[in-house]
């Protein structure tokens, strides 16, 4: 194979790099240390967003003080699920996003809805040349009294609304979302609301830890919990001797 | 030269001899035809007195609905029922099968059927034919050792629960049992969750939609409560009802072939007995 080698200096990850492997250049198609999934809700004073801190490599739990709510700017903040080197690099596009804009100096900073569009864009136009940021992200915050809540996922797929999840929150969360949500929540309403979608996922998704943040966005600013645990019950009396009317069977 | 000696009987169980043809067929082009599921949410929960059993009445084939009121909540004997998950002709027919052989058993023994018989001949049927019976089955009841909800498998594996859900709506109903299950409900807090869990698999999941049906077990007494709910009526139906006359439809041509002429007329025998 007469390959070209790469000379010194020459970026290796241009598109424009020579391959030393047969065929077209490609990109990692999957992950390897994972987040599962993060929730949001909007409630009368704001956003709320929640998000287990674990990382899993695969079947392992690897990282279980991963923090997967980030502040961007003043107004708003991300969650993201999916592989945390990926939402590390997001970040730092965003905090590029955030200085750049801040240096205009024009006493206008960016809203939650303008980083939104910002980070579709990015998704998107990176899944069009097979090379995604592996994530589902979730941006929420409030500017000049509106509340704004959306997702964008790995393909670019981009939407708005009153209560939104990610990954395995979509099926388990999703559902008590649409029974129970409602306008104009308290902030107890709201956040009672988010622990009881996070128990069922601590309940039933496998990659889930007991060890939870919840973050509050309002006018006022970013507030991200400590970490901390849900209350579970393991103590129905049908756990304790499942088979007594099945003897042999498990 | 080899030849194959004499054509053997068929040994019974599975005849795999045409998988290559199959096989060859679909990467030909040739779409293997559809088979009709249950996609699906069933529910089963023990309460106080005994055990509620629910289900969604929407039957699927590929991404069509095929019946909109189709029964998921099988009779297997007068104290045990069984709603039924994953290729319906899988689910009815082993539902059926392990019904008439419990009614056989009751014969012999002249006792009133266990919810253990019927697990253990569901889980041995489904385990002897690896998987390949497609039939996911929430199974309760109520007998002389009390009540018993158990889930069985595809591959014939079981669990004994105190709640359960099977089926593509399983997650959505599981996350209303998890966040309001209680031990020891009454018979009402029983049925007010089981039809919430089944309307979180109707709203929630794409394969299930339509009724709730609801089936409550207790000692002596099984009440089969079929479109116990239903929360996506018809919105709009026309008073006067629907009928096209002609001229709906444009004519493009017509054809008039009187068969008459076409059919010999034989006097003939009448048929012998």
């Amino acid at each position: 194979m007469t390959g070209k080698q790469p000379y010194v200096g020459q970026a290796l990850d241009s598109p424009h790099a020579f391959t030393l492997a047969p065929g077209p250049t490609k990109h990692t198609q999957y992950p390897y240390v994972t987040g599962t999934s993060v929730l949001g809700i909007k409630y009368k004073d704001g956003v709320l967003i929640a998000a287990d801190t674990a990382g899993s490599y695969g079947s392992t739990v690897r990282y279980k003080s991963v923090e997967r709510l980030k502040p961007c700017g003043k107004h708003c903040l991300i969650g993201a699920s999916g592989e945390i080197s990926d939402f590390q690099q997001i970040l730092t596009y965003v905090d590029k996003l955030i200085l750049n804009d801040y240096m205009w100096d024009d006493g206008n900073n960016l809203s939650p809805r303008d980083i939104h569009n910002y980070l579709t864009r990015v998704m998107y136009n990176k899944r069009n040349n097979f090379d995604p940021l592996w994530n589902t992200l979730v941006i929420g915050g409030v500017k000049n009294g509106e509340k704004y809540l959306g997702v964008v996922t790995m393909i670019g797929v981009q939407f708005e609304d009153n209560h939104v999840a990610s990954g395995f929150g979509n099926h388990l969360a999703r559902p008590i979302f649409r029974d129970e949500w409602h306008e104009n929540m308290t902030l107890e309403e709201g956040t009672q609301l988010l622990e009881k979608a996070l128990t069922v996922l601590y309940y039933r998704d496998r990659s889930a830890i007991n060890k939870v943040q919840v973050a509050n966005i309002t006018a006022e600013g970013i507030n991200i919990s400590e970490p901390y645990a849900l209350k579970t019950n393991w103590e129905y009396k049908a756990f304790k001797n499942p088979t007594a009317g099945a003897v042999g069977s498990w | 030269m080899a030849e194959a000696a004499i054509a053997l009987p068929p040994k019974g169980g599975f005849n795999f001899d045409l998988c290559k043809r199959n096989a060859m067929l679909e990467k030909n082009g040739i779409a293997l035809p559809r088979f009709r599921k249950t996609g699906t949410t069933i529910v089963g929960l023990v309460f106080k007195d005994g055990v509620i059993l629910g289900a969604d009445t929407r039957a699927t084939e590929g991404e069509i609905v095929c019946d909109k009121n189709c029964e998921k909540i099988h009779y297997m004997a007068p104290n045990i029922y069984c709603c039924g998950a994953g290729t319906a002709a899988d689910t009815e027919n082993v539902t059926d099968m392990v019904r008439s052989q419990l009614e056989l058993h009751r014969y012999a023994t002249n006792r009133e059927s266990r919810v253990v018989t019927a697990l253990t001949m569901l889980k041995t049927h489904l385990f002897g034919y690896r998987g390949q019976v497609s039939a996911a089955l929430v199974l309760g009841g109520v007998d002389v050792t009390g009540p018993h909800l158990h889930t069985v498998y595809p591959h014939g594996s079981t669990d004994t629960l105190p709640f359960a859900t099977m089926g593509s709506g399983s997650l959505a109903a599981m996350s209303v049992f998890e966040s309001r299950y209680k031990e020891d409900m009454t018979r009402e807090e029983g049925m007010e969750i089981v039809s919430a869990a089944i309307c979180a698999g109707i709203f929630n999941d794409l394969g299930s939609g339509s009724n709730v049906d609801l089936c409550i077990l207790t000692k002596g007494k099984a009440e089969y409560l079929r479109n116990y709910k239903k929360p996506n009526p018809r919105s709009y139906i026309r008073s006067k009802g629907y009928d096209f006359a002609r001229g709906h439809t444009a004519i493009l041509s017509t054809k008039i072939t009187p068969l008459k002429d076409q059919v010999t007329i034989v006097e003939g025998d009448a048929m012998e007995e």
